[in-house]
């Protein structure tokens, strides 16, 4: 496989051919902020928080989705990107209603900690306060759509590493949210083998085990990238 | 003249409070009304959230007793799981719960209360305060401080933090008492002891110099309730309910505080967003009874500690039956820190606080669940129904402050009829308005008082409706 040299933030790196800017830059030890991403899982660009600055074009590319090429010259951190990186957190924050205090995931959220990691210290936007419900009706899992950033690894890792295709997105724009099979409640999906693999993937208090009370969802998502590197490697690699 | 509406959008703020004093045809007072003019909603938006998360969401209601709020809400989730939690659980919400009486009882004598009697009624606002205090009884001030701090360490070593700490769950709790924890708190009894007692001392004193105020600062006759132990004994976290009147004759017990609604009703007045609680079978107004440590010693034979109930006899004779001044009720706050300190120690020498059976796992097994503690200022209700998955249906939360809401307002009534000189609102009054409703230690004076001066809205109102004077100090 044929190797590509590119620029990252100055450095030059070399990466396999059809690697993303986020895989090469992580490979490289260079870090870029991510939400949606999940190892183990394809990408699909949802949250915009990985855009990059590429050389020859005035678009912010989301490093997730975009292929390195020879020659390339990438920067992950600029004063735009920042200003960027904020307005798509506060975006995030104002769309539905995430109460860091009272969350299950408080303290282990990847949406908090990405806040405090890029400064996010207040929300210029009007909260939407949307009323979202919670399903409670699975025996011992819960979906609150309140804390949801609609990132869909839940739907990618039901569909791709569990195999079931329970979760799927309904609606359009701010109105989509996460269904379980054709909008049926959780408790009554034919399709959910129950593997709590969704709520592994979540990377808020969306997802979550019943009974967990402020602060304790923490998850130890390695776990799905090892099925994955398992299955398709054969290598059981903890 | 037409009824005349003040609305003034700086009240609504937390904590400010707004008083209307009704006058009759012959110019003498004739009621008044406390008015509580902030909306917090709790009940309405907790509807469709999970059981599990209310001890989490609860105690944002207040910053200096979220730990009330914390373990009756665990309790009624204990209800709905319909489960007895580990014995070493039960134990250690007691002793959380000894630390927040401790800490909130000291704020509300030290910082809050003192001031008023140590400085003086007549004292300017601007220094009449805790930072005052400092000033003048330096070591006093030092002293409350540290007790204050003494109990919010407890709650520290029990929940990792010391205010909204999420550690009771339904079911019980989330960690033990670590060993290092034990013995920061047991080193620093004796100093705990040692300030309680000066305090009481020093409140003593106060006593003899003020006859008048215990005369009327909210002295008549009401019922009083709360929590008792089976043997009649003080009790804060378990227990049934007792509701006994001015002559200390119990007139209700072991009620199951699950079936508080069928002594306790609920009144609403169009003008405050607090509740009105009232004993039922005496309906409304007639059913006024006061809760919090006025009420707690009153119903109680015994504190079932050496000293506190040492204490408990000189109290009592404070009274003919009941102890029926609510200016007491500082003495009363500073008995309960005694007998808290004394349990706090009895309770550190049970080697089970470190168990590590601590929580019971259940589903949802009963679709409605009752939570009662006593609260620094009275009895606690959290009262959840929840569908088949454990969602709330519906919210009733009773607190102390609403029912002690009657008898503030017959408080301020009995201080202005004294202190009221035909129409002017003097300053004398003010303060001592302010005084009559700090005796209850109401949450809003925690809020508002530590700028020096509680916000206040008095309005005298003639039979008309039309408002003849009003006065607002911000």
């Amino acid at each position: 496989m044929a190797a590509k040299t590119l620029t990252v933030d100055g450095r030059q790196i070399s990466a396999e051919n059809h690697t993303t800017i986020l895989q090469a830059a992580t490979d490289a030890g260079i870090k870029i902020p991510t939400l949606c991403h999940l190892d183990g899982v394809y990408d699909v660009g949802a949250c915009r928080l990985c855009l990059v600055e590429v050389k020859g074009t005035t678009k912010l590319l989301s490093a997730c989705t975009t292929r390195v090429y020879e020659g390339m010259e990438v920067t992950t951190n600029s004063e735009r990107l920042q200003k960027y990186r904020r307005m798509t957190l506060e975006l995030l924050f104002a769309e539905r209603n995430h109460t860091c205090a009272v969350c299950v995931a408080n303290g282990h959220c990847e949406l908090q900690a990405l806040a405090c990691e890029l400064g996010m210290d207040h929300v210029r936007y009007d909260y939407c306060s949307p009323k979202w419900g919670v399903d409670a009706t699975h025996p011992f899992l819960g979906m609150d759509h309140n804390r949801c950033i609609l990132c869909t690894r839940c739907v990618r890792t039901c569909w791709h590493i569990e195999g079931a295709g329970t979760k799927n997105v309904a609606g359009r724009g701010t109105k989509s949210y996460i269904i379980n099979d054709l909008n049926e409640p959780w408790g009554e999906s034919e399709t959910c083998t129950s593997c709590a693999k969704c709520v592994l993937s979540c990377p808020t208090g969306a997802l979550f085990h019943k009974g967990a009370t402020v602060g304790e969802m923490e998850r130890d998502r390695s776990k799905l990238a090892f099925i994955v590197n398992a299955r398709e490697k054969k290598q059981w690699v903890v | 003249m037409s009824k005349r509406i003040v609305i003034d959008p700086v009240t609504r703020i937390e904590g400010h409070a707004k008083i209307s004093v009704y006058i009759d045809d012959a110019g003498n007072v004739s009621g008044a009304e406390f008015h509580v003019v902030e909306f917090r909603g709790f009940e309405k938006f907790c509807e469709g959230r999970s059981y599990t998360e209310m001890p989490g969401i609860t105690p944002r209601i207040c910053g200096i007793c979220p730990v009330s709020h914390l373990l009756a809400s665990a309790k009624a989730g204990d209800a709905i799981m319909a489960v007895s939690i580990p014995p070493a659980a039960d134990k250690l919400r007691r002793l959380m719960n000894l630390g927040q009486i401790v800490q909130s009882h000291a704020l509300s004598f030290f910082h809050l209360s003192a001031p008023d009697f140590l400085l003086g009624w007549d004292s300017p606002p601007a220094t009449r305060n805790v930072f005052g205090l400092i000033q003048s009884n330096t070591d006093l001030a030092r002293a409350g401080i540290r007790l204050r701090q003494f109990g919010q360490e407890i709650i520290e070593v029990l929940g990792g933090k010391k205010i909204h700490p999420s550690w009771a769950v339904p079911g019980g709790v989330r960690s033990a008492l670590a060993p290092e924890g034990r013995e920061k708190i047991r080193a620093w009894l004796p100093e705990a002891y040692a300030t309680t007692r000066v305090a009481i001392d020093l409140f003593k004193k106060v006593l003899t110099t003020h006859e008048r105020e215990t005369q009327l600062y909210g002295n008549f006759p009401t019922l009083f309730m709360g929590l008792i132990a089976a043997d009649g004994g003080w009790e804060h976290h378990g227990g049934k309910l007792r509701f006994t009147d001015s002559s200390g004759s119990i007139i209700a017990d072991h009620i199951d505080p699950k079936d508080y609604r069928t002594v306790i009703g609920e009144s609403v007045q169009d003008s405050s967003y607090l509740k009105s609680p009232f004993y039922k079978p005496l309906g409304c107004p007639d059913g006024i009874y006061r809760v919090g440590p006025l009420a707690r010693l009153n119903i109680c034979s015994h504190m079932g500690v050496p000293q506190a109930d040492a204490e408990l006899k000189l109290f009592k004779a404070l009274g003919h039956g009941a102890v029926t001044s609510s200016f007491l009720y500082h003495y009363a706050r500073l008995i309960e820190i005694l007998a808290s300190l004394e349990f706090i120690e009895r309770t550190l020498a049970d080697p089970e606080l470190g168990s590590d059976d601590l929580r019971a796992d259940a589903g949802i097994n009963s679709l409605h669940g009752v939570g009662a503690s006593e609260a620094p200022r009275g009895t606690l209700f959290h009262d959840y129904t929840v569908d088949r998955n454990g969602l709330l249906k519906k919210v009733n939360l009773i607190v102390a402050t609403g029912q002690n809401n009657l008898a503030m307002n017959r408080t301020v009534a009995q201080i202005a009829q004294h202190f009221l000189k035909g129409d002017a609102i003097t300053e004398p009054m003010l303060n001592r308005i302010e005084h009559g409703i700090r005796c209850y230690d109401p949450c809003l004076s925690c809020s508002t008082h530590a700028a020096g001066k509680m916000a206040l809205h008095v309005r005298l109102v003639a039979p008309d409706g039309h408002v003849i004077n009003e006065v607002r100090r911000d």
